[in-house]
């Protein structure tokens, strides 16, 4: 039970942060990405202040050790550079600039907000669903070198 | 930049922040929207409870907002319906495949100096500039 309340106040608090900072308007974020218009810096300081207060937590939890209601901490540990990753981030920045929506702002505006971001949360849904359909090991890079077969 | 909004985005990104550190040090998790999200498709009995809280707090939060007396920023969308779609296909498909969003990368990957949310925060950075370069600047949508 403490686990669901504590869920329900980080949720909260990170939804008010995306209203207060205005980052639930695809308009505001559009204004930053658009750097070579009427560039709007605003989103830089949003990111900045969180990824500050972000960082302090993330060395309290370490020096912790443990969670204080969880029994571990679930924290990725990779460190190397794959094609999932790359191409998933440069497929994500491409429907994120097409309309302005990423997932958090996505979910706070289906409150309150107009029709447009239901359709946006419903594809969503749907490319998440898609994406359990793709295997494990997509997409292969394999560097082929040229076989100079001699076995004729 | 007359649309800069310096102060409003600093306390919200300061709350984002909060947020964040509070997830971690309390349930141990990465506040990573998408993947919370994305969790639910498959969960697993024990998560079901937690995620689908977290993502009540975000719900609820436009309600708490003015429930206190703000004024909730618009929600400006002027995309199309096939764009809209698309655009959705293309971020829940891109999360997950990259295994993280502007949060869980971003705010939380950045904030513990992991590399890979490095990469990936510099590559939807730059793929989501071109992207409105193209729109707005070369094909004027």
């Amino acid at each position: 039970m403490p686990l669901i309340v504590s869920a329900f106040a980080a949720g909260l608090l990170f939804g008010l942060g995306l209203i207060v900072s205005q980052m639930i308007n695809p308009a505001k974020v559009l204004g930053f990405l658009d750097i070579f218009g009427n560039w709007d810096p605003s989103l830089a300081l949003v990111m900045g202040g969180a990824v500050v207060v972000s960082a302090l937590g993330y060395l309290v939890a370490k020096r912790h050790g443990v969670p204080v209601l969880a029994p571990r901490l679930e924290i990725p540990t990779r460190r190397d550079l794959d094609p999932r990753l790359i191409g998933g981030a440069a497929l994500f920045g491409i429907g994120w600039g097409l309309v302005g929506l990423c997932p958090g702002p996505a979910l706070v505006g289906l409150t309150l907000g107009p029709w447009q971001v239901f359709v946006f949360v419903a594809a969503m849904i749907v490319g998440m669903a898609v994406f359990r359909l793709v295997p494990a090991d997509w997409p292969q890079v394999t560097f082929r070198r040229e076989a100079t077969r001699v076995d004729g | 930049m007359e649309n800069f909004t310096p102060v409003r985005a600093l306390i919200g990104g300061l709350l984002i922040g909060a947020s964040a550190a509070l997830f971690l040090v309390l349930n141990g998790r990465i506040a990573g929207i998408s993947g919370i999200l994305g969790g639910l498709l498959h969960p697993t009995r024990s998560e079901i409870g937690w995620r689908m809280a977290f993502l009540a707090g975000l719900f609820v939060a436009p309600l708490v907002y003015v429930a206190f007396g703000g004024a909730l920023p618009p929600v400006a969308l002027d995309a199309s319906l096939p764009l809209l779609i698309a655009a959705g296909l293309i971020v829940g498909f891109g999360t997950r495949l990259g295994g993280g969003c502007t949060s869980g990368h971003g705010v939380c990957g950045i904030g513990r100096g992991s590399p890979r949310s490095l990469a990936a925060t510099a590559v939807f950075m730059a793929t989501a500039i071109t992207t409105v370069f193209i729109t707005r600047h070369v094909i004027g949508m």
